[in-house]
């Protein structure tokens, strides 16, 4: 190493290694051992309490992709809350941010108050949103009484749990709108008057000029939607206990079953595994269709 | 009109030098309606936002019968405060609070600690491999939650630290990517100059950290503080693997069990659920201006 790098460089390397080394302990400690343990815990069983495990080999993984119902309909479930959540999200918060960003007056106020909810802390928003969803006295079928209809029982009706949490979900997009807003400012005023010269009306300039130029921040903020996505849990486990008839049984949510309650954490193990491994594919899946749909200034092949 | 100058705006701002061909009175008249249908679009969007927190305190001061109608009463009559002390007499409340606080400020201390030396070595230092480590860590961030769950539950537990607070502190000696990231971006758009100018002076590493980048790093650092008191005080998960002791718990999973054996008394859970939310909220208004431009710099980067 010495004879590779010069006396100055070798100095360098030991100072910034000195300052990175909390981060670098960390991560050789919290994330890469757990990973790797987590794989080899995923080949075995628990056979007996205080024993040591047994290995199994890959059958963990056989009888979850194989036999296993709940894990299927958990990977439904939570897919079917990323499909069709994270765009309406999404959706949602860049209409929301395209409004701020006309400069009415008092938009620093509905700002504040879009961003308030993002801040208050889950457990309380699931509390209160069971109670909002209440179908006899809750807020939300008070007002449908009000349009003259019969409210359903959202979190009561297994065809509308998952739609009653992303409609509870848009509470909390406040965040998401606020980096929109940071990105729209971003954008340079000269294409929009070259558009406006070109004859562009209202809408196209919004599809072709803001769009486009939003789309990074749109695409990032959609992966890391997507891998929040994933993880939903603590909305389930506080709100619906995974019910009724397993509608809102996510995946993190029958993992940690299986790791803390069942105390089958091999087994767990095995899910975590998988689930790293949709991420991953998930994400590379978004990158590879994103070059049709993401724009990087300065990037020629567009 | 002269303050539009933002997107939708701009290029309506751009009107004004196409108005000669459009006619001034439709052009002006456009304008009004454009404006009144966006201020009624981010009012109305600015009423659902609010309303849940008008509904949670509403519901938390009201007595049961008033609970139980429909149509909604929106001011209790009476007033029932009793609700609150009832309540929180219910769970050791004082002692999750301390417990909470406990948690919440020295997981804060460690993580502006540990997280503002990985931030100086990833922005300030070069040396061989920096590139590489910070991308890794730019991968973790990716990284669900559950992945390294069960093979850290496993360390604490053969460390003995399940039942305490350590597994929610320590971890955050050791950097936290998220605003490790933030950090690194502040630091990097100093001024280099400053570094050389100190080093000239004979100042080394820990000098240019301590005399150039804490001081103009205060508003970055804020952030930080305030990002990770917030993140362990609405922390659930963390707490619900970890602590299992009604004396031990954290707020936010102590009104979790409560709410989830108190059955219908929703003026009980909603007060309870307002305890828990004030405060953030409190923090909040305190501090609006940190949290936007700190959730801006972190959600922008594609």
């Amino acid at each position: 190493m010495k004879i590779l790098l010069p006396r100055r460089e070798w100095r360098r390397l030991r100072v910034g290694l000195l300052f990175a080394s909390p981060w670098i302990v960390g991560f050789l400690g919290f994330t890469l051992y757990p990973i790797i343990a987590s794989f080899y815990y995923s080949l075995h069983v628990y056979t007996t309490f205080g024993q040591p495990m047994q290995w199994v080999g890959f059958s963990n993984y056989r009888e979850l992709l194989g036999q296993d119902k709940l894990f299927w309909v958990s990977l439904y479930n939570t897919a079917y809350m990323v499909i069709l959540g994270v765009p309406f999200h999404i959706a949602l918060a860049i209409l929301l941010a395209l409004l701020l960003n006309v400069k009415l007056r008092g938009v620093a106020i509905y700002r504040t108050i879009y961003y308030l909810p993002t801040i208050v802390p889950v457990v309380a928003t699931s509390v209160l949103w069971l109670w909002i969803f209440n179908p006899e006295y809750g807020l939300i079928n008070a007002g449908l009484s009000l349009l003259g209809l019969r409210g359903p029982g959202w979190l009561a009706d297994p065809g509308l749990a998952k739609l009653a949490l992303i409609l509870m979900g848009s509470w909390t997009i406040g965040g998401t709108v606020v980096i929109f807003l940071a990105g729209l400012q971003d954008i340079p005023q000269q294409l929009y008057e070259a558009a406006m010269i070109d004859g562009a009306g209202l809408l196209q300039r919004v599809f072709y000029v803001t769009l486009p130029m939003l789309s990074p921040v749109i695409f990032f903020n959609f992966i890391i939607a997507v891998i929040g996505g994933f993880q939903t849990f603590t909305e389930a486990f506080i709100m619906t206990q995974g019910g009724p008839l397993d509608a809102t049984l996510f995946y993190a949510l029958y993992l940690y079953r299986n790791a803390f309650e069942f105390f089958k954490m091999p087994y767990a193990s095995a899910m975590a595994w998988v689930l790293f491994l949709v991420v991953v594919t998930a994400t590379i899946f978004v990158f590879r269709t994103s070059a049709r749909f993401v724009y990087y200034e300065g990037d020629g092949s567009k | 009109m002269s303050r539009l100058d933002h997107s939708l705006s701009p290029a309506q701002t751009n009107q004004k030098e196409l108005r000669g061909s459009l006619g001034t009175a439709s052009w002006a008249r456009q304008q009004q309606i454009g404006r009144a249908i966006g201020h009624v679009l981010l009012s109305v969007a600015g009423i659902l936002f609010i309303l849940p927190f008008f509904w949670l305190v509403s519901t938390s001061l009201k007595e049961l019968d008033q609970i139980f109608t429909m149509p909604p009463i929106w001011i209790p009559n009476p007033i029932r405060w009793q609700n609150y002390p009832e309540a929180l007499s219910y769970f050791p409340f004082l002692r999750q609070l301390r417990n909470t606080l406990i948690i919440a400020l020295s997981s804060t201390g460690l993580t502006l600690i540990s997280s503002t030396l990985v931030a100086f070595s990833f922005s300030r230092l070069r040396w061989v491999g920096r590139d590489l480590c910070f991308f890794l860590m730019l991968a973790t961030m990716m990284l669900p939650y559950q992945v390294t769950m069960i093979p850290l539950f496993i360390i604490y537990r053969s460390l003995n630290w399940v039942n305490s607070f350590l597994p929610l502190i320590i971890p955050h000696a050791f950097g936290v990517p998220f605003f490790i990231f933030l950090l690194r971006q502040f630091f990097l758009s100093i001024p280099k100059d400053l570094d050389d100018a100190a080093t000239i002076d004979g100042c080394l590493e820990v000098g240019i950290l301590r005399h150039i980048i804490l001081p103009l790093a205060k508003p970055a650092l804020t952030t930080v503080a305030l990002f990770q008191f917030l993140g362990s005080w609405n922390d659930f998960l963390g707490p619900l693997i970890y602590l299992n002791d009604p004396d031990k718990y954290t707020l936010p999973l102590g009104i979790q069990v409560f709410a989830s054996t108190s059955g219908v008394q929703w003026g009980w859970m909603m007060a309870a659920t307002t305890v828990l939310t004030v405060p953030v909220v409190v923090l909040f208004f305190f501090t609006q201006r940190t949290f936007i431009q700190g959730i801006s710099v972190t959600g922008m980067k594609g």
